[in-house]
């Protein structure tokens, strides 16, 4: 038991203590998650749950864009259905959230193969713009029969997630790190276990290649839209039993930029940049808000960070910061801290000119 | 959301210009045919304009300048500071404006755009975020408030009982005086030829001789003083307010996707065809303004599923890098 137990701690060891980043993703989640006992005043609560919300539909964003190569302008799409049917659900037929969300998510798969459709035949911006399409379409729809839909103003009286704030943040944190969680080890290219995160690069990469090689692109390339709309949905459907209202601003063209911004901020392709994109922007924009002026400049102020940011760290400023603080090894491909001179596990040099060793 | 202020920016930008013919009721069909010729001559001109700006930067800067309507707004707001601020003529405003937006452009692209062309998501965003700060610093400065400006020329023509405005005349004259201009200047012109070399490969282009940075520097001029062109006709007769320019980049972005990217005549024949359509719907559909954009879209994602290249593209069959 013991030893069982000294092997675990080993292996935590050498994949999570030796490699700076994950370092700092395990500090930044149990800060994150301890928050909530140190203050719980309403406005850093609801940021934290919106942050929360927004993480898995950056992340998501980042599945089907970043790593699957299907950039989409109209990620909005897939948050507001899972919203409007969840609240619809809801009002209509009385299902509370644990029901609508996952009902809600599901439709938003459906609406996810829809749009997939056309990405089989179309490839890059041609594809961007026509996804760019949907939401503004949905729109249309929604503002054509206002009785049902809440028109302009949105549906509102829709149940809360749960009795109070507090627990309110801890369903989203937990959601948010499991699907957080998923959609990491989906993409990864270096799973043993699923190899969907090395198809989706092989796509994404080059797309004739891969059928050549025998993958069936397109069940892989729709795989991606439904993973992706059904997370994307999950945030939806909690946003609106948040928020308690569902209106049309989830469908316009900003909500959906939102997404390609925060992920793109923070490094596009790599799920952990999207997290960290909205964990910076996001409560920034929040906390302007207490301060006096802060509501006007609020706006400039984001697109000027924004700006200035992206023009001395085009990367994204997660992979800027991770490549500051790591080091792969040339040899064996292990990550290493930045400051070692030689590679932890097989001792070879990691910088060919570094004269001094 | 930064932007996410006005949720029904899209019904009002249409249902608060109904166009420039206003006709008191609706007679015989032919009333209406004329009334949908003139509006959609008058927004696909307007929108053929943006398109054709849009389409030059991406053909030779290979830039997705998601800025060019904010571009458009900006010079609508010059106008407006030049015409009820500081209280110039119009005609002057208009000139000053032209100029002003031209040289704000070129600036935007040295200072920001040529900077990362290399990384093309980034630069994209970046263009979302030049966008966002002219919608942002229009917010502080105007408030949300709709603003108009003057037309050129007051007073409307009567043909067979319908009011045709001077000034809706006089944007569907410049639009296709503008657009005959940058044909001229794209197919006779030596920078013109410098324009569609740089277009067709910019390594080539290098290295014959042409200056590709300089080329696409002129070019953001060139396209952005076609957006400033298109508010002087078309602000008078649409309202101005700070995400104006959300509406304009859809149709904008359809047009371009439906001609084929990097095809200038296929740019102005897809505007055209997103601006009737969208003429038609208003007028004749109940609740149209809401439809307008819905309509052009749907049109458009038809198209790209018959040829996904669009109207006029050149693609090659499974094209590699």
């Amino acid at each position: 038991m013991i030893n069982y137990f000294r092997l675990w701690y080993r292996y935590f060891q050498v994949e999570v203590l030796s490699i700076p980043s994950r370092v700092i993703a395990l500090i930044f989640f149990i800060v994150i998650g301890a928050l909530p006992f140190f203050t719980q005043s309403p406005q850093v609560l609801r940021i934290l749950i919106l942050a929360g919300i927004y993480a898995i539909y950056a992340v998501s964003w980042d599945l089907l864009a970043g790593h699957t190569g299907q950039i989409s302008l109209g990620h909005g799409l897939f948050f507001a259905v899972t919203g409007y049917i969840a609240a619809l659900l809801n009002l209509h037929l009385g299902f509370g959230p644990w029901l609508t969300i996952p009902i809600g998510a599901l439709c938003a798969v459906v609406v996810g193969l829809i749009v997939g459709i056309p990405a089989l035949r179309l490839r890059g911006f041609y594809l961007a713009l026509v996804t760019l399409a949907f939401p503004i379409i949905l729109t249309g729809i929604i503002f054509i029969y206002p009785d049902f839909t809440g028109g302009e103003l949105g549906l509102f009286g829709i149940s809360r997630l749960s009795p109070s704030r507090l627990t309110d943040t801890y369903i989203v944190y937990v959601v948010m790190l499991f699907s957080v969680f998923i959609m990491y080890k989906l993409t990864d290219a270096t799973s043993k276990f699923v190899r969907t995160g090395l198809v989706f690069q092989a796509i994404r990469e080059d797309e004739i290649s891969a059928r050549k090689s025998g993958i069936n692109t397109v069940k892989y390339k729709l795989l991606a839209y439904s993973v992706s709309a059904f997370f994307a949905g999950i945030a939806g459907g909690m946003y609106a039993h948040f928020l308690k209202i569902m209106g049309p601003s989830t469908l316009e063209l900003t909500f959906s930029f939102q997404a390609v911004l925060w992920a793109i901020f923070g490094g596009m392709g790599t799920i952990y940049g999207a997290v960290v994109g909205v964990y910076t922007l996001f409560p920034f924009m929040e906390v302007l808000r207490f301060f006096p002026l802060g509501d006007e400049i609020r706006g400039v102020l984001f697109a000027s960070v924004l700006i200035i940011i992206l023009l001395f760290m085009p990367e994204g400023i997660g992979v800027w910061v991770r490549d500051k603080i790591e080091i792969t090894c040339p040899r064996c491909k292990e990550i290493n801290i930045a400051r070692r001179k030689r590679c932890r596990i097989c001792n070879a040099q990691l910088r060919l000119d570094d004269q001094s060793s | 959301m930064a932007g996410g202020s006005d949720a029904g920016c899209w019904g009002k930008f249409l249902a608060g210009s109904a166009g420039g013919v206003r006709f008191k009721e609706i007679g015989g069909k032919l009333i209406v045919l004329f009334a949908i010729f003139i509006n959609g001559l008058l927004y696909g001109g307007t929108y053929a304009l943006l398109a054709v700006g849009f389409a030059l930067v991406f053909g030779v800067a290979k830039i997705v300048n998601m800025a060019h309507t904010g571009f458009y707004m900006m010079s609508a707001y010059l106008i407006f500071i030049g015409v009820s601020v500081l209280g110039y003529p119009l005609i002057v405003a208009v000139l000053l404006t032209v100029v002003g937006a031209g040289l704000i452009g070129v600036i935007a692209y040295r200072l920001f755009l040529d900077r990362i062309k290399e990384h093309e998501t980034a630069v994209m965003i970046v263009s979302v975020g030049l966008a966002l700060l002219i919608q942002e610093l229009l917010l502080l400065f105007f408030g949300g408030h709709y603003k108009a400006i003057p037309p050129f020329i007051h007073g409307f023509i009567t043909i067979s009982d319908q009011q045709v405005s001077y000034q809706s005349i006089l944007a569907i004259v410049v639009s296709a005086v503008a657009l005959l201009v940058v044909w001229f200047l794209l197919s006779k012109t030596m920078l013109g030829i410098a324009i569609r070399a740089a277009a067709e490969d910019r390594e080539a282009a290098s290295l014959m001789g042409f200056n590709v940075g300089r080329i696409s520097m002129i070019i953001m001029g060139i396209s952005v003083v076609l957006a400033a062109v298109a508010s002087s006709v078309a602000a008078s007769i649409f309202t101005i307010f700070p995400t104006m320019w959300l509406h304009p980049l859809v149709i904008v972005l359809a047009a371009v996707i439906l001609g084929g990217l990097g095809s200038i005549k296929g740019s102005v024949i897809g505007a055209l065809i997103l601006g009737f359509a969208e003429s038609i719907v208003v007028l004749t559909v109940p609740k149209g303004g809401y439809l307008g954009g819905v309509v052009s879209l749907c049109i458009m994602i038809v198209i790209l599923m018959i040829r996904p290249e669009g109207l006029f593209g050149i693609t090659f069959e499974e094209e590699r890098l």
